[in-house]
């Protein structure tokens, strides 16, 4: 259970020890037809080592607000920070980790998690090498290290894709849904790793699901997003010992208590 | 072994066919020569060093142009690809010239350059960079934008962003504008040569013309043989074993061979 200072600040932007705010961001798109207000006035604080998942609809501008908080995008209004320093762009410091494969298929899986480590200049090339093989053989691919990309299953592909994101040791970890497409058995899985590795690593990560057993399984904090302008609708303290068992009877408490205030909120697709 | 077995069967049956049709006596052999008298020619030629000597000659006009063309299509095609004002201008521009035979480049290479080697460089050049500017830009643009976005965010971004990660993507269309861009060259060469009459180098193409000059037929078809085997011999040599690696690793499909 993380310290209950942490949450006082959640609605705090000027919170200072925290690793990533939100402040005030809103965005809109443009469409030919129409104007669309996508995020309306969000503000969030994620302290450091804190894992806070972002639960909402499909359209509910849950991606959208993890590519502002990249740097992919920019906000209409609003800023980002981390660590005290304004988000102008994509850096190393906020990684992402894609909700389809992103690996670079012209790269086997070790090169691909080279790639973050050789735009680190302050590195030698041993010390990259070194935590390149680290990395994998963290999520369990030592073995597949020189496999090209299409030679891996779906939940290999997403074990690459995390150790090049963990590999450069960014300051905040940003998951898009990253799972989504894996099946069930292979997600189980992946939630053990992904506590085991947080376990070790303490990292500040920013989980974004429609998955809400899953949310659940995973943060410190689950905020919910309603749709149409994407708000923050409520915010969910998640007091489990981890590790978590997905499958666990009070896990699925607090999931079903998520999952009905969900419904109450205006209608979306959303598996329970 | 027993694929080698077919080819050799087909092509053998090929032979026989024709060698038939030669001794129905239907035709006249000096419009349909015998396999036999074109193998003479082309050994002929080959012990008096003139279809080498064609060959080097040819091919070095192909090498030459292909080049160019291709130094100058690649770059553009990238560039159409990323900015669409560029490509509204010069990508309609290259469409509109791909659609253009190259055998009519020839009238115009005459009046501009002459009866020289010029003429028949800028034929090869312009049937060539059209067809590379579009099949470029046309696989560039299939790129994942995923890929783009990963790499931005580990911070890659400008030059390095364009050869570690925009060049490597579009390889496999990399490969397939430059196939088409062979083809290309390859026909607006043989026109080229076959209405460009010069005296610096005497190439396939010359020697199809004058073997229709003469009446020639065995070195007609000789020549034509000679022209396949080629076109033949540059795709299996040169560009499919570039694309059975990039399907192996892309994993896209077996690979053909």
């Amino acid at each position: 259970m993380r310290d209950p200072a942490a949450a006082a600040h959640a609605t705090d932007p000027a919170a200072a020890d925290a690793k990533l705010v939100v402040d005030g961001v809103s965005k809109w798109f443009r469409t030919p037809r129409a104007e669309v207000h996508a995020l309306d006035n969000i503000s969030i604080n994620v302290a450091e080592g804190e894992v806070v998942c972002l639960v909402g609809a499909s359209g509910c501008g849950k991606t959208t607000l993890l590519d502002i908080m990249s740097g992919l995008t920019r906000p209409d209004s609003g800023r980002v920070l981390t660590d005290g320093q304004l988000v102008e762009g994509p850096g190393r410091q906020r990684l992402v980790m894609f909700q389809e494969s992103a690996l670079f298929p012209w790269l086997d899986a070790f090169g691909n998690v080279m790639f973050g480590l050789k735009l680190r200049p302050d590195l030698t090339n041993r010390e990259r090498k070194r935590i390149a093989h680290d990395f994998l053989d963290l999520v369990g691919l030592k073995k597949f290290a020189h496999a090209h990309v299409h030679e891996l299953s779906g939940g290999m592909k997403q074990r690459v894709a995390l150790a090049r994101a963990l590999a450069p040791d960014p300051q905040v970890l940003l998951m898009d849904e990253p799972f989504a497409a894996l099946d069930a058995m292979t997600r189980d899985q992946l939630y053990e790793d992904i506590q085991a590795i947080w376990r070790d690593s303490r990292k500040t990560i920013v989980f974004v699901t429609h998955n809400v057993r899953e949310a659940v399984c995973l943060g410190d904090r689950v905020l919910l997003l309603s749709p149409s302008p994407g708000r923050i609708a409520q915010e969910f303290h998640i007091p489990l010992k981890r590790p978590r068992d997905i499958n666990s009877v009070e896990l699925a408490g607090h999931a079903s208590r998520i999952a009905a205030a969900l419904k109450g909120s205006p209608p979306g697709t959303v598996s329970e | 072994m027993k694929r080698f077995a077919v080819v050799t069967l087909f092509f053998g049956a090929l032979l026989g066919l024709w060698q038939l049709a030669v001794m129905s006596g239907r035709w006249s052999p000096v419009l349909l020569p015998s396999p036999l008298a074109v193998t003479e020619f082309l050994w002929g030629s080959i012990l008096d060093g003139s279809m080498q000597e064609a060959v080097w000659v040819t091919m070095r006009r192909l090498v030459v142009g292909y080049a160019i063309g291709v130094v100058i299509g690649l770059p553009v095609g990238l560039l159409t690809s990323s900015w669409q004002l560029l490509d509204d201008t010069v990508g309609s521009l290259a469409l509109g010239l791909q659609t253009l035979p190259s055998v009519c480049w020839v009238p115009l290479a005459l009046l501009w350059f002459g009866q020289t080697e010029g003429a028949m460089l800028f034929v090869v050049v312009m049937g060539t960079v059209g067809s590379v500017i579009i099949a470029t830009n046309h696989g560039a643009r299939t790129i994942p934008p995923i890929y783009a976005r990963a790499a931005r965010t580990m911070g890659s971004e400008g030059l390095h962003q364009w050869v570690r990660v925009i060049l490597p993507a579009s390889l496999p269309f990399l490969v397939s504008g430059m196939k088409q861009g062979w083809a290309f060259a390859w026909r607006s060469l043989m026109a080229a040569e076959i209405f460009v009459t010069i005296l610096t180098g005497f190439g396939l193409g010359h020697l199809l013309h004058y073997g229709r000059e003469l009446n020639a037929m065995d070195q007609v078809i000789g020549t034509m043989v000679v022209i396949v085997i080629i076109g033949l011999a540059a795709d299996r040599i040169v560009f499919s074993p570039w694309e059975r690696f990039l399907h192996r690793r892309w994993g896209t499909s077996a690979g053909n061979s």
